[in-house]
């Protein structure tokens, strides 16, 4: 019985008919824009395109405009370095808060899950124009409080004219919300950790450092990576807070990531061949990041 | 299942002392934003521009609010938007869901050829940013003459959000046993209806997450409502806020702060609402943020 439940026969559409609605959208508005995305990355497609002139094939030619343009270098750069830094501040930061929680009594342990909640809750745009409140020239509380710590008068201190200190509070925008989804998890590999070779190991005579090292860490290792490469690859791509606070007040052109750099390109400028290359060139990047996390999905999957 | 690490617990009371400290600095840090924006958006914006900010709502109003919802000026009212942000919102929610239980009954209750490059595409397609897929999608929906529709931006936000849907909801369907399915079937039941009767109503746990997932995704979406829905009578929300803080040029930070506390509340709400499922779902699988 359960073996001609399972086995359909080869002729079987049913399954066909089921996958046919999400089928369609997926393949209207993921498959048929990345393959005209891959087109018009070879081809000359500016202005003039948009308003109905036929576009040019020029190979690879818009790759070779990109790759050898300083401004994709510098917004590249730009991206890593970013990306490199609040990766490292998200994974140390979480990691801390998600053993602190294992060690916390009821009542803080719920004050900490409620706090992360919040910040982790709160939509990106809404999250940036509110943290440009806080740190607004002229009425902010942090050049208030700044003031009533150092003694220096910060009223009228600018943070977001300044490229470094622009992405110093984008940075603390983006780690602010991306801490709670490591910590969180952090803390649920963590509750996984038997409590017999912790036990074990304390009696054996091992330290609290060593048991972290050679025993939690070992079983938190698969989660730490799975954290590590979605936040690498959600902060290489980082937009809304970055084009939100060039809208409070911040400096366009030294502050772009490349995903506001393509909506530049493209959008702003209207050179879409040239967006497009930039485009399938971050595709490629995100795979390539994502493979380790695809496989051990797909095998997670099997077991 | 959460077992406290009773071994690795401090004993001596100034390290839990210590730790407690900590733990109260890291919720006034997280918080703290969210404190801010509620406070200032019930503050007189007179209070807001005096030169010691208020951190208490001593100034008690609600004038803020009845600004923003009643925003005369024709080109960033909040109401248009906030029923642009509802229609596309529900519209992805209920499509996602019923799209996704079909694909995830095909994907776990069938055998075809070609299921493992299907599942293998669902999360590539999880991956591929948005942001390179802009321009592409303008396109499309431009040959089609979707943009400026909620339709399609609601088409958009399903296939940004039915891979993932697609793939959590099939663990919960794999959770739930066929030999249910098969008992009903004996028992006089067509096979979808027993997908209907039996399996859909053991499934409201996964449908829940994957329906709040939806709504926080569509909810919160920025990029796509910026390229997508360029005429003003057609905003988001998110697009209405910065749209409103251009045109306030960041100085009615009491008038902003309301707009903001307005778009927030509801995704803080359903956040805290299922904040048990949203970490093992989120880990399972990515989520484009």
């Amino acid at each position: 019985m359960s073996q001609t439940a399972r086995v359909r026969r080869r002729r079987d559409l049913t399954p066909l008919f089921l996958l046919i609605p999400a089928g369609v959208v997926l393949l209207a508005l993921t498959a048929w824009p990345l393959i005209q995305l891959v087109v018009t990355s070879f081809l000359e497609f500016g202005r003039a395109q948009i308003f109905g002139a036929p576009p040019v094939f020029v190979g690879l030619d818009n790759y070779a405009d990109v790759l050898t343009d300083a401004e994709f270098w510098q917004v590249l750069g730009r991206s890593v370095a970013f990306c490199l830094v609040n990766v490292l501040l998200t994974m140390l930061l979480g990691i801390a808060i998600g053993v602190l929680m294992t060690k916390l009594g009821g009542g803080f342990k719920l004050l900490v899950s409620v706090g992360l909640l919040l910040a982790w809750a709160m939509p990106p745009v809404t999250a940036s124009v509110v943290w440009g409140w806080i740190f607004d020239t002229d009425r902010g509380v942090v050049n208030y409080l700044l003031t009533q710590i150092t003694g220096a008068d910060f009223s009228g201190h600018s943070w977001l004219i300044d490229p470094l200190s622009f992405f110093f509070v984008a940075t603390i925008i983006v780690t602010w919300q991306a801490i709670p989804f490591v910590a969180f998890t952090v803390f649920a590999g963590l509750t996984q950790v038997p409590n017999e070779v912790l036990e074990a190991a304390e009696i054996d005579g091992a330290t609290g450092w060593q048991r972290f090292r050679l025993i939690v860490l070992p079983y938190l290792r698969g989660v730490l990576v799975i954290l590590l490469i979605l936040q690498i690859i959600w902060d290489m791509r980082v937009f809304s807070q970055i084009y939100a606070l060039q809208t409070v007040g911040g400096i366009a052109a030294e502050t772009n990531t490349i995903g506001v750099y393509i909506f530049k390109v493209s959008i702003g400028a209207g050179d879409l061949g040239a967006g497009g290359a930039i485009s399938v060139l971050l595709v490629i990047l995100m795979l390539a990041l994502s493979g380790y996390y695809i496989r051990s999905l797909l095998k997670q999957e099997e077991s | 299942m959460r077992r406290e690490l009773t071994p690795t617990q401090p004993r001596s009371r100034p390290v839990r002392v210590l730790l407690n400290v900590i733990a109260v600095v890291v919720f006034v840090a997280s918080a703290f934003p969210v404190y801010w924006m509620i406070n200032s958006a019930f503050l007189p914006n007179s209070a807001i521009r005096e030169q010691t900010p208020h951190f208490f709502p001593d100034q008690f109003t609600v004038d803020n609010f009845v600004k923003v919802v009643t925003q005369p000026s024709g080109t960033i009212e909040f109401l248009p938007a906030l029923g642009t942000s509802l229609l596309v919102t529900l519209s992805t929610v209920v499509l996602a869901a019923v799209f996704a239980f079909f694909a995830a009954l095909a994907l776990s209750r069938f055998r075809f050829r070609s299921k493992k490059t299907l599942i293998v595409g669902l999360l590539v397609a999880q991956m591929i940013p948005a942001e390179a897929m802009i321009v592409s999608i303008f396109r499309v929906l431009d040959g089609w003459q979707l943009l400026n529709s909620i339709v399609g931006l609601t088409l958009v936000y399903l296939a940004v959000v039915l891979p993932f849907t697609i793939w959590t909801l099939r663990g919960f369907v794999a959770g739930i046993p066929v030999e249910l399915e098969e008992a009903a079937m004996v028992d006089g039941c067509s096979r979808f209806g027993a997908f209907f009767r039996v399996t859909l109503p053991l499934l409201w746990p996964g449908l829940t997450a994957t329906g709040v997932f939806a709504f926080i995704q569509a909810w919160n979406e920025f990029l796509f409502a910026l390229v997508i829905m360029q005429k003003p009578e057609v905003r988001t929300l998110p697009v209405w806020l910065r749209a409103f803080v251009q045109a306030t040029q960041a100085t009615d930070w009491a008038a902003i702060m309301a707009g903001s506390t307005l778009i927030a509340v509801p995704v803080i709400v359903f956040f805290l609402l299922v904040q048990g499922r949203m970490v093992g779902g989120m880990a399972a699988g990515a989520v484009k943020g």
